[in-house]
């Protein structure tokens, strides 16, 4: 039969040679090629301690963040809920009462906020919808692994942003202390 | 030692009924093997250490390692063992009789020889002096047994060799 | 030998029981970490520093598992089989010289168990029956598998302890006696420069090696539990302790069998230079205690070397794939037998 292509190899077996025979020189070849990698650098990540670089564009767990005068961002108008394609997102909107006004940025504000995260499939939808720039995807936090079904509901408690500037971060990642002390700053100049 | 020796003994004879009366042909091949290791000791007790090993090495070590091994091949159960007739039994029985009956009457007249204290070499057993009497007094024979191993040898292993046109797997 | 001596010398039977325990319980680590260096990995490192407690959290999870039993299994032996393995293996240990004396006033105590003049035969036997742990076992499992286990481990065992026997000949015959302890002194003698053993039986340490490996059922040569064909081999329905003892059993065979290399060919206690040592050190600190440090130095020695062996059998463990079952046949008998006959016929010649 004519070959359909060019591109097979013609073997030939051989005897093998005395050396082949003995299989000796073939064990110590190998033995030599495995004590290589006995002393090669190690590709294990000793998790808890040594953790992988996250990608910087890495989509996390969310957070609700405040404003540079420490007020919510959120004005509930669900426009992330509506965005999301799992559903994972519902809230409850309120009206600002008098005297909230620095809590609160806007007259409407999410009463509650709570997000699966066993539904999120961390698409960052929600992210691209917000027009108040509330709700980010940390680069630099996962939900952590629990073991009941309601502790993956994530309400405000959880999401919101702490207020003081050194507990704040920035697309997720921490502040440094010198831009911890810009927003200390701003927030000073104009209180509520 | 006396007790010791009554030990061993006690347990040879109890361990080689066993071989006879045990059902299941493994724990008889077990029970033969416990023999052999109270014969060693009997061996050491007689200050015959090099007979004592060689006894573990070939009985214990390899010829019952290939009993059993033919033992669990065959996998011989109670409820797959032949009913014997009973003419067979009787026949059984009478052989066994007169074996024990012409054991008994030829070592009855026996009289243990008494070792005398002061002449006893106590170095007889070993390695050295065994050697010694297998290669002058009976050289002749133990080079004969040992040909007769060889040959046994090389023949296993032409029977193991490839021949030609065998297939190979 | 009066009481306190033989006080001495049960001591240090029981320094060598605990010790070849000790042994094997660190090369089930060694044996994880050697295998995740080899590959790449860093091994258990969890329990305490380097992992160092690892054994003993498998020995709490071997001892809480559950005791199981196959149907139609035979209890007895089911039972027996793990027990004897682990006896036979620790047996071995008896009659291997550690050390040189050690001299205290004039007590002299020997660093071996119990100083027999057919010492290698007494391993040699005591090895052999190494097997009966595994055939008991694999056949009262009551599994096909654990039976074929078991009776690969009887052809095997049996076909390699003929060339083991035939390359210890060879050794034998230079040395003129089978006592251990007298085959490591004549490994070096004082005043005469005296080569180790390998060095006149290279080839007889060659087939050793390889026979040991067999005897020991380690890769490349562990039919009888053989993975991939085998489920887990003569072991299969063992669990819990039981099965750890049959683990532990290998891994005191590995040590035994690193031993008795040691002492064969490498000169056991023996290091370069003892000699030497020991007469600088006689000058400043006196004959006794000269002799006292280097024995001491010579336990080192011993234990340097067997823990280069162990290691091997670990490396090549990691490395060799495994045999055909028709190969371990023919390396046996078509091979490593007139292998070693030819190496008597060259000692001998």
């Amino acid at each position: 039969m004519q070959p359909l292509s060019n591109r097979a190899k013609i073997l030939a077996k051989k005897p093998m040679t005395l050396a082949e025979r003995a299989y000796l020189p073939a064990i110590f070849q190998g033995l030599s090629i495995t004590m290589r990698h006995f002393f090669s650098k190690k590709a294990t990540i000793r998790y808890p301690e040594e953790t992988r670089p996250f990608s910087p564009i890495f989509r996390g767990l969310h957070v609700l963040k405040r404003d540079e005068q420490g007020r919510e961002r959120c004005t509930a108008c669900g426009l992330c809920a509506v965005a999301c394609p799992a559903e994972a997102i519902t809230m409850v909107a309120g009206e600002r009462k008098k005297g909230e006004e620095g809590l609160y940025r806007e007259e409407k504000y999410a009463v509650s906020y709570e997000v699966n995260m066993l539904r999120c499939i961390f698409c960052g939808l929600c992210e691209e919808a917000c027009p108040k720039a509330a709700v980010y995807l940390q680069a630099d936090k996962m939900a952590p692994p629990r073991f009941e079904r309601d502790e993956f509901i994530y309400g405000k408690d959880r999401l919101v942003e702490p207020v003081s500037p050194d507990a704040r971060s920035q697309r997720g990642i921490q502040l440094t202390p010198e831009q911890a002390e810009v927003l200390r700053n701003k927030m000073a100049q104009q209180p509520a | 030692m006396s007790s010791l020796f009554f030990f061993l003994s006690f347990v040879a004879l109890f361990s080689a009924l066993g071989v006879v009366l045990a059902k299941n042909p493994v724990h008889s091949v077990l029970f033969l093997i416990l023999t052999f290791f109270t014969i060693s000791g009997h061996y050491l007790l007689l200050n015959a250490q090099f007979l004592a090993a060689v006894n573990i090495i070939v009985y214990a070590g390899a010829i019952m390692v290939l009993f059993l091994f033919v033992i669990m091949f065959l996998n011989l159960n109670a409820d797959t063992e032949p009913h014997k007739s009973a003419l067979s039994k009787i026949a059984a029985a009478i052989a066994g009789g007169s074996l024990l009956l012409i054991l008994v009457a030829a070592l009855r007249d026996i009289q243990p020889g008494g070792v005398d204290a002061s002449t006893f070499d106590s170095q007889i057993g070993m390695v050295d002096r065994l050697g010694m009497v297998l290669y002058k007094q009976y050289m002749l024979p133990f080079e004969l047994v040992s040909v007769l191993f060889i040959v046994a040898m090389v023949g296993a292993m032409m029977l193991g060799k490839r021949e030609t046109g065998e297939r190979n797997f | 030998m009066e009481l306190p001596a033989l006080g001495w010398q049960a001591l240090v039977i029981l320094v060598v029981f605990g010790v070849s325990l000790l042994i094997a319980t660190y090369s089930t680590y060694a044996e994880r970490v050697i295998a995740a260096f080899l590959q790449d990995r860093v091994g258990p490192d969890r329990a305490g520093p380097f992992g160092l407690l690892q054994p003993l959290a498998d020995a709490v999870k071997l001892f809480t598992k559950e005791e199981f039993f196959p149907a139609g299994s035979n209890r007895a032996l089911f039972v027996f089989g793990p027990c004897l393995a682990m006896v036979t293996a620790l047996m071995a240990s008896a009659v291997i010289p550690f050390g040189n004396y050690l001299q205290f006033g004039s007590t002299i105590i020997w660093l071996q168990g119990i100083e027999v003049n057919i010492g290698m035969l007494y391993v040699f036997g005591v090895v052999s029956l190494g097997v009966y742990g595994i055939m008991i076992g694999g056949w009262a499992s009551n599994n096909k598998f654990s039976l074929l286990g078991a009776i690969r481990a009887a052809s095997q065992n049996i076909s390699y302890e003929l060339a083991m026997g035939l390359s210890l000949i060879a050794v034998l015959m230079i040395s003129e006696t089978l006592s251990l302890r007298e085959i490591t002194l004549q490994q070096s003698v004082p005043g005469e420069w005296q080569f180790w053993n390998i060095v006149k039986q290279p080839l007889g340490f060659i087939i050793f090696i390889v026979c040991a490996f067999a005897e020991t059922n380690r890769t490349p040569f562990d039919l009888p539990e053989c993975e991939t064909e085998l489920v887990g081999g003569y072991h299969t329905e063992y669990s819990s302790m039981k099965m750890g003892l049959y683990l532990f059993a290998e891994y005191i065979n590995v040590f035994v069998a690193s031993a008795v290399m040691s002492v064969l060919y490498f000169g056991g206690f023996n290091f370069p230079f003892q000699y030497e040592l020991r007469a600088f050190l006689a000058e400043s600190q006196g004959m006794v205690t000269a002799h006292n440090i280097v024995t001491g130095l010579g336990v080192v020695a011993i234990f340097v070397k067997i823990f280069s062996f162990i290691f091997f059998f670990m490396w090549v463990r990691w490395t060799l794939p495994r045999f055909r079952y028709d190969q371990l046949m023919r390396l046996g008998w078509t091979i490593l037998i007139p292998l070693a006959i030819f190496n008597i016929l060259l000692t001998g010649g």
